[in-house]
């Protein structure tokens, strides 16, 4: 970690390692406490969560369904089920909420793997990379519902890493891990955050559904920013944080207003001079009612 | 050169894009196809509609109490993440409150199906007489014994032993209306390779032509004959030749001798139709 210019700034003497890593933490709490959660059944028979992150029913009451795979089935000719369609309004209706991709971040057991891949690719200083264009994910997602309208099958959901990693812990994974291994190997060796931040048509679609979230990574104090670049190094979507951190003389606002934030909050962890926190995407910030008072105070 | 580096981009990503669908697309259609011996979960609509409408979510499988219900892996060659059985290893246990049916959030298992005997999700088949005990005689039955739907979906039919001559074979018959395709007969076959078989109703059944008639049930539904007059059936022999049933075949009858066979052929053919009026 002693390459990391933030570690060295004297900033960081002031903030704990609690401070430094508080949302990358509960990132990891909240991916595997979900991920725990649904294992409860089938491991210890408590039944608090059944099904898989496709679709799911919570104590008996709450179903939740992913929106994307239900989207796939109903262009593959499918008439919804009423309980699945209920748990896909819930789901969508709370990333739209507190942001799409934060599925991405938060949730999604694909992430601890791609994000092992990225942490080694640093650790080892692995330079390799074969560069994507990071809209390639949403001509996949066109790709996946043409081929279900087309195949009339989820098709997708046949490699659909996603979907394979989180069934395959609950159900048995038979060949699965070889389709995982194949992810961690392509963004280990040879494309940087490829899969999460270039091709994953999930991901995309999600990033669709949170357009307009509310609930954003804001930049206020980005007249603090020293450069140092820290957060462009942790970032998995280090394009979203340029307009928000250095936008100011063009007329941007200080709220990362992209799509692909994953709201993985990262880069308020590692900022020494604190610029990040989280807010809504409007002008006033609620959760930070003196902004401007702070930052006079600070200065 | 701007908008032509932009053109050759757009063009190169989408190009890659659609090559990876097509193969993708090449790979699910192939991959479609349910193995002969991977039954659905009852209720399962048929196959290419049902595998549009399941999510694998696994709910039937978490509801199904007896273990019988597994999602595909990898390893299967059954649509990746789908829920099946082998009746051989786990068959259906017919619960009458159909608990997997009632956990299906899209629909994939058709919630109408509200009697578990109405299910349909094969249909077993005796499909070699070489191997099955009864067929040679013996009484095993097992199959007969544990069907759920017993006397209904599979009978046992009596016939002759010709090989001891005094005995009766009882020969386990599988009836479509009421099979449900559960695969306890399959399971419990005693044999190290099941005699009787779950498979794809359409497979096990044959079809039969649309426009075949059975004269009998028609008859029956009619009430009565639908040629009329309706004439009893008769045997077009030569004159005093009389068959024998036992063996002998075409044997000359009691009758005073005549010429069997007039000058005329067209009398003898005619000679039925005469005495039939």
């Amino acid at each position: 970690m002693s390459r990391f210019r933030a570690n060295s700034s004297p900033a960081e003497h002031t903030r704990t390692r609690w401070q430094r890593n508080r949302f990358l933490i509960l990132r990891r709490v909240s991916q595997f406490g979900i991920l725990g959660l649904f294992l409860l059944g089938p491991w210890a028979g408590t039944w608090i969560i059944k099904g898989n992150l496709n679709s799911s029913l919570t104590l008996g009451v709450l179903p939740l369904s992913d929106p994307f795979i239900l989207l796939q089935s109903w262009l593959a000719g499918l008439q919804f089920g009423s309980q699945a369609l209920i748990g896909a309004l819930i789901i969508a209706l709370f990333y739209f909420l507190v942001g799409g991709r934060a599925f991405c971040a938060w949730v999604c057991p694909v992430n601890p793997v791609t994000d092992l891949a990225y942490w080694l690719r640093r650790k080892f200083r692995l330079r390799g990379n074969t560069r994507i264009h990071r809209n390639t994910r949403y001509w996949l997602l066109a790709a996946v519902f043409a081929l279900a309208t087309i195949t009339g099958l989820a098709a997708w959901e046949l490699i659909n890493p996603v979907s394979v990693l989180h069934r395959g812990i609950l159900f048995g994974m038979g060949a699965g891990w070889l389709l995982i291994l194949a992810v961690f190997i392509f963004d280990l060796a040879v494309s940087r955050r490829g899969w999460c931040g270039h091709l994953c048509p999930m991901g995309a679609c999600y990033s669709l559904l949170g357009t307009h979230s509310p609930l954003r990574v804001r930049a206020d104090h980005r007249d603090s920013c020293d450069k140092c670049m820290d957060c462009f190094d942790v970032c998995p979507e280090p394009q979203v944080i340029r307009p928000a951190l250095f936008g100011e003389k063009d007329g941007i606002g200080p709220v990362v207003d992209e799509a692909n934030c994953t709201n993985c909050g990262r880069c308020i962890d590692v900022c020494s001079k604190q610029v990040f926190s989280f807010g809504t995407r409007y002008k006033t910030n609620p959760f930070q009612p003196n902004n401007f008072e702070q930052k006079e105070a600070r200065t | 050169m701007k908008r032509r580096r932009f053109i050759s981009d757009t063009a190169r990503t989408g190009g890659t894009v659609a090559l990876a669908a097509l193969g993708l697309g090449a790979y699910a259609s192939k991959a479609a196809p349910l193995p002969l011996l991977a039954l659905r979960p009852p209720g399962a609509r048929q196959e290419k509609e049902f595998l549009g409408a399941c999510i694998r979510c696994g709910l039937c499988v978490r509801d199904c109490p007896y273990g019988t219900l597994k999602l595909a892996t990898m390893d299967d060659e059954v649509m990746l993440g789908t829920p099946w059985f082998t009746a051989r290893d786990v068959p259906c246990e017919m619960c009458e409150d159909i608990p997997c049916v009632a956990a299906c959030p899209t629909g994939a298992l058709d919630p109408a199906l509200t009697d578990i005997d109405d299910a349909r999700m094969g249909l077993a088949a005796l499909v070699n007489q070489e191997t099955c005990l009864n067929f040679q005689g013996l009484r095993c039955e097992v199959c007969y014994r544990e069907c759920p739907v017993i006397d209904k979906a599979i009978t046992l039919e009596m016939r002759h032993n010709e090989r001891s001559g005094k005995h009766t074979y009882f020969i386990p018959t599988v009836h479509s209306d009421h099979c449900t395709g559960c695969g306890k007969c399959e399971r419990v076959c005693v044999l190290p390779e099941a005699a009787i078989k779950v498979l794809p109703m359409a497979l096990a059944k044959g079809t039969s032509a649309d426009h075949y008639r059975w004269g009998w049930e028609e008859k029956e539904e009619a009430g009565g004959s639908l040629v009329s007059p309706d004439p009893e059936h008769r045997y077009n022999l030569p004159e005093g030749m009389d068959y024998d049933y036992e063996g002998q075949g075409l044997i000359r009858g009691g009758q005073p001798q005549q010429d069997p066979f007039p000058e005329n052929p067209l009398d003898s053919l005619n000679q039925a139709s005469k005495d039939g009026q």
